[in-house]
């Protein structure tokens, strides 16, 4: 244990035994083997997981925070346990600082219309890079058009990186909030997040992180990236869909006004007055996702249970191996070719659209995305409609990477 | 399996998405944008009438081969229809392309038959529908954006 690094190359990570946990991956498509490079939209679910979702109907479900009866005592137990894992996961001092959302887009939105509409008045700037997911730029659109307030674009290079030095001359005396991604779902880029928090808050602007595409491949430490806020999905780390969480600095989340009323977000409710319950409780109104909750602690748990360092040089031999095996199959140009990448490779062929890639490789039992990931003003940087992207996961193996390149021969084969 | 694939990419299909006919701008014809936000596909269409009749037809943008294909077939159906003609031949061929060959009574389609494979990939469906329901607003009109994502 003394020097992970050793034992990384002691113990190599055996993805093909992972591969045995998850139920859907042993399913054929088409009647071949599912190679499954689509992680970037979602994970697929291990047993554990699923089992989880199951006992907990089985076992605990009652409403949380309200039944003085036995169950309600054991859905509360799951639901405030999970929080309790979701701060361990994120390295969070407090697990009041962990809102339960829907996922991050959720997360975003949250923080736009509640953080967002208190401290953006008009004239004043909002600042993101150009490489978010639309999750991470229509929420500050929608902030900045009913304020009157701009957003600002840090620019992305031809390798799919930004430079800090764009950053720290767009960080002005109007910005309000810094929002970048950790990790880009269409490049592949791995930000220096934390060099920006500290470029960003040289100058007292707070900075939310996007982690859809983090948190499913790098250690996440908020105390060490600095930030304030910390946005991630659960069906991204190997959990349920329908829950995610929110990270945010309990100072902050405290002096920030509710976001949706309902049941749950209040202490007292009189027609004339209503006296908001404490954070977290205030930002979550209504009965939440109790089931998802827990399956989410679970995938967490399995998560760590693979050991993280183990996990990061599997997921980084991966990528690197399929960056250079997807560079050298004639006509094929990866898009983005960042200093640092997880997880996702973004690729284009010569005279085939990705849209076609996609149908030919899923006859033959790969699925990956092809299309603009949600990141359209990325795609029209890059002059692009459309990419074709293989993401991957940790049951993922070379012999997968094989696979979606003999894939690629067919594709030319038949249209090229 | 690999027969499916066969009868989407056939070679009328990859003649057309690789060289489509009557792909250029059309002065002085009505026209309509059609956009799959979730593929970015993108076309316009361009419609000259004479009467009921339709004149000329055109197309241009970028999308793959199924879509580009479809565009570039419907453009050479088109020529010479009238209105109504164009209408219930979009109908049929969307019959063509959702539930097959046999539903569609695929003998008069002429060279528009060669999307029948498309009925077996219903994500591919949008894909060779996107120029005829932008046609389809251009008859209506045009000057609108269709966002299908059919």
């Amino acid at each position: 244990m003394g020097a992970p690094g050793l034992q990384a190359v002691a113990a190599p990570f055996d993805a093909e035994r992972v591969k045995r946990e998850f139920p859907i991956l042993a399913r054929p498509v088409h009647g071949k083997p599912l190679v499954y490079l689509d992680n970037a939209a979602t994970a697929q679910k291990p047993r554990a997981v699923i089992e989880r979702l199951a006992r907990y109907y089985e076992e605990e479900n009652a409403n949380v925070h309200r039944g003085v009866h036995l169950l309600s005592e054991r859905a509360t137990a799951a639901y405030e346990g999970a929080r309790a894992r979701v701060a361990r996961f994120l390295g969070a001092r407090d697990p009041r600082e962990v809102i339960f959302v829907r996922g991050t887009t959720e997360a975003i939105n949250l923080v736009a219309q509640t953080f967002g509409r208190a401290r953006v008045g008009p004239g004043d700037e909002v600042l993101i890079t150009g490489m978010e997911h639309h999750s991470n730029i229509v929420p500050w659109q929608m902030l900045c058009r009913e304020k009157g307030a701009t957003l600002r674009i840090v620019p992305v290079s031809d390798a799919g990186d930004i430079d800090l030095a764009d950053l720290e001359r767009l960080l002005g005396p109007r910005t309000r909030l810094l929002a970048i991604a950790h990790v880009s779902n269409a490049l592949g880029t791995v930000n220096p997040v934390k060099e920006a928090v500290a470029r960003a808050h040289a100058v007292g602007v707070p900075v939310l992180v996007d982690g859809a595409q983090g948190a499913p491949h790098l250690p996440v430490d908020v105390g060490d990236l600095g930030c304030d806020f910390y946005a991630f999905s659960g069906h991204k780390v190997y959990g349920p869909t329908g829950i995610g969480a929110l990270w945010g600095r309990l100072e902050l989340l405290e002096e920030m006004p509710p976001w949706q009323g309902g049941g749950d977000m209040i202490l007292s409710v009189s027609f004339e007055r209503t006296v908001y319950n404490r954070v977290p409780y205030k930002f979550e109104a209504g009965t939440p996702d109790m089931a998802g909750a827990a399956g989410l602690a679970t995938a967490l748990d399995w998560m760590a249970g693979l050991g993280p360092e183990a996990l990061l040089a599997h997921e980084r031999d991966l990528a690197g191996y399929a960056a250079e095996q997807l560079a050298a199959v004639p006509g094929a140009r990866l898009v983005g070719t960042p200093r640092e990448r997880a997880g996702v490779v973004s690729f284009v062929l010569k005279d085939v659209h990705p849209h076609d890639i996609g149908t030919i490789l899923d006859r033959e039992g790969v699925a990956i995305r092809t299309g603009h990931h949600c990141a359209q003003p990325l795609m029209s940087r890059f002059g692009l409609a459309a990419t074709a992207r293989a993401s991957f996961a940790v049951y993922n193996t070379r012999a997968d990477v094989d696979a979606l390149v003999r894939g690629l021969e067919k594709v030319r084969r038949m249209l090229g | 399996m690999s027969s499916e694939l066969d009868d989407l990419y056939q070679e009328v299909i990859l003649d057309h998405g690789r060289r489509p006919r009557n792909f250029h701008r059309l002065e002085g014809a009505v026209s309509a944008e059609g956009l799959n936000p979730l593929c970015g596909d993108h076309f316009t269409v361009y419609v000259k009438l004479d009467g009921e009749r339709i004149a000329d037809v055109a197309f241009e943008g970028s999308g793959c081969a199924i879509s580009k294909a479809s565009a570039s077939l419907m453009t050479q159906a088109l020529k010479g229809r009238t209105r109504a003609e164009a209408e219930e031949l979009f109908e049929r061929f969307h019959t063509l392309v959702t539930e097959g060959p046999d539903k569609a009574r695929v003998g008069d389609l002429g060279k528009l038959a060669a999307l029948s494979g498309v009925s077996e990939f219903p994500t591919r469906v949008k894909c060779a529908s996107l120029a005829w329901h932008t046609l389809h607003s251009v008859l209506r009109g045009g000057g609108e954006t269709v966002i299908t994502t059919e």
